[in-house]
């Protein structure tokens, strides 16, 4: 049987121990959908040594920006990021929940005014972590639920 | 918010520390004469409130124009958004940008949860948050403060059973909350599907009080010194027969009032339906309609304070 493994990229970003089961939500922070002129790997349900199971993404030609790192980091806290270089990994660092969000998450409470069309963007206060947890500026209603929120 | 409260906006009970309620309580105090017209005052002469009711509201809307009225200013607004630009489709960032420009403090009323502190984010002038939504009603939570500290000479330690609809009522959690910070003594009341949620109850248990859950008013009204009702929404029920009964169980009258302490002190918010029968106004306990009138002196200094005219 042959087998086919997932080679390495020459210049790119891999986003390793993704929370099992969040790699389709990650590919949609980053934007990959129709338009990609790059090549995009996903691998899910893998083993990992940290966790039981995980899911890999590895994106060639792109590098993210802090915004999609703030998206990524809330959906999968424990995400490592590795930006390749030349095939080797200039940098590696585990994503970091931030303090506070604004402009990259909708409130899960449809009766919250930022729901409406004012010209507000949301904003949240982190309250917990791990798992991440979101308390919103303007109705106070916390947000577990933070794929299904993202914007 | 810290110390004086001038310029602040007044939109969750959670900005205030203990001191500032303490504070509010005590210029509320002063105002009582004041309020009931028996002294006048011009402490807010020449001041314009802006009054915005996107939603119906009788106590609350009639008692910040009282307040405002009573300290010599003027109220201007709208107690429904019919026949405004609001009815045009107006955003409220925009009304707000518009009324800040046109009064010294806002009292807003509106339909979305986190309405008032958007608006504080508007306007230059202070915000006080007359409800939003399902979310904070802070000048209620105020007043009824103020009428169990006055009813009971104090707050700390009064065993306070809380009744009715928990999970949805907006007073309810945010009085309980504040009950917390006072070191009351805290029983829900509830039939299980209503509930106070876990959220407000964890928030309670970080001010180290522990409070009690119970599905029976009988069984833990001889040891309450203050019983607060709410209403219980028929529209929370989608069968009509289970909302009778639940309504049932949870109605004061005479009879449920049988092993009460002489010194039970009734509350309720209003508007009431049939929770608290009315032969029960009667009884000494009913404290409901001094409730109603405290919200005049509360609002009253809330006013003179966030606009400086009181530290």
């Amino acid at each position: 049987m042959k087998e086919f493994k997932v080679t390495p990229i020459r210049n790119g970003t891999v986003i390793d121990h993704i929370d099992v089961g969040m790699a389709l939500k990650v590919l949609r922070i980053i934007g990959v959908r129709n338009e990609v002129s790059s090549t995009v790997s996903v691998l899910m349900h893998v083993p990992s040594k940290k966790n039981n199971w995980k899911d890999v993404v590895k994106i060639e030609d792109r590098e993210l920006d802090p915004k999609e790192l703030d998206k990524i980091a809330l959906i999968s806290p424990d995400a490592t990021i590795n930006i390749i270089r030349d095939y080797n990994v200039a940098e590696k660092f585990v994503v970091e929940v931030p303090e506070r969000v604004k402009g990259i998450m909708t409130c899960s409470n449809p009766g919250c005014i930022t729901n409406k069309s004012e010209p507000v963007e949301p904003e949240f206060v982190v309250e917990t972590k791990k798992p991440p947890a979101l308390r919103c500026v303007y109705c106070d209603r916390m947000t577990t639920d933070i794929a299904e929120n993202i914007v | 918010m810290s110390g004086s409260l001038k310029g602040s906006d007044i939109v969750s009970i959670r900005d205030f520390s203990r001191e500032q309620i303490e504070r509010v309580l005590e210029v509320a105090e002063k105002m009582v004469p004041i309020a009931r017209g028996d002294e006048k005052s011009s402490l807010l002469e020449g001041r314009i409130l802006g009054s915005l009711f996107y939603e119906p509201s009788t106590r609350t809307r009639l008692s910040f124009e009282a307040a405002m009225t009573r300290l010599g200013g003027r109220t201007l607004g709208f107690d429904e958004p019919r026949g405004s630009s609001v009815a045009k489709g107006e955003t409220l960032a925009d009304t707000i940008r518009m009324v800040d420009a046109y009064s010294d403090v806002i009292v807003l009323r509106h339909t979305q949860e986190g309405a008032a502190r958007l608006a504080g984010h508007f306007a230059e002038k202070p915000v006080i948050n007359a409800g939003d939504g399902a979310g904070q009603h802070p000048t209620q939570t105020l007043l009824d403060l103020f009428t169990i500290r006055k009813e009971k000479g104090g707050i700390d330690g009064n065993h306070i059973v809380i009744v009715g609809d928990l999970k949805y009522g907006r007073t309810v959690h945010s009085l309980s909350e504040a009950l917390s910070m006072f070191g009351a003594e805290l029983t829900f009341v509830a039939p299980p599907t209503l509930q106070m949620p876990q959220e407000h109850i964890k928030h309670i248990e970080t001010r180290g009080i522990r409070p009690k859950i119970s599905n029976s008013l009988e069984e833990v009204i001889a040891e309450a010194d203050v019983l607060y009702v709410t209403r219980i929404q028929k529209e929370r029920f989608p069968d009509p027969a289970e909302y009778r009964k639940v309504a049932g169980a949870f109605t004061i009258d005479r009879e449920m009032l049988r092993d009460a302490s002489d010194n039970l002190v009734i509350m309720h918010p209003l508007p009431r339906v049939s929770e608290i029968d009315p032969e029960v106004d009667l009884t000494p306990h009913a404290r409901y309609f001094d409730q109603a009138f405290n919200g005049v002196p509360v609002r009253m200094a809330l006013l003179s304070m966030v606009l400086g005219g009181i530290e």
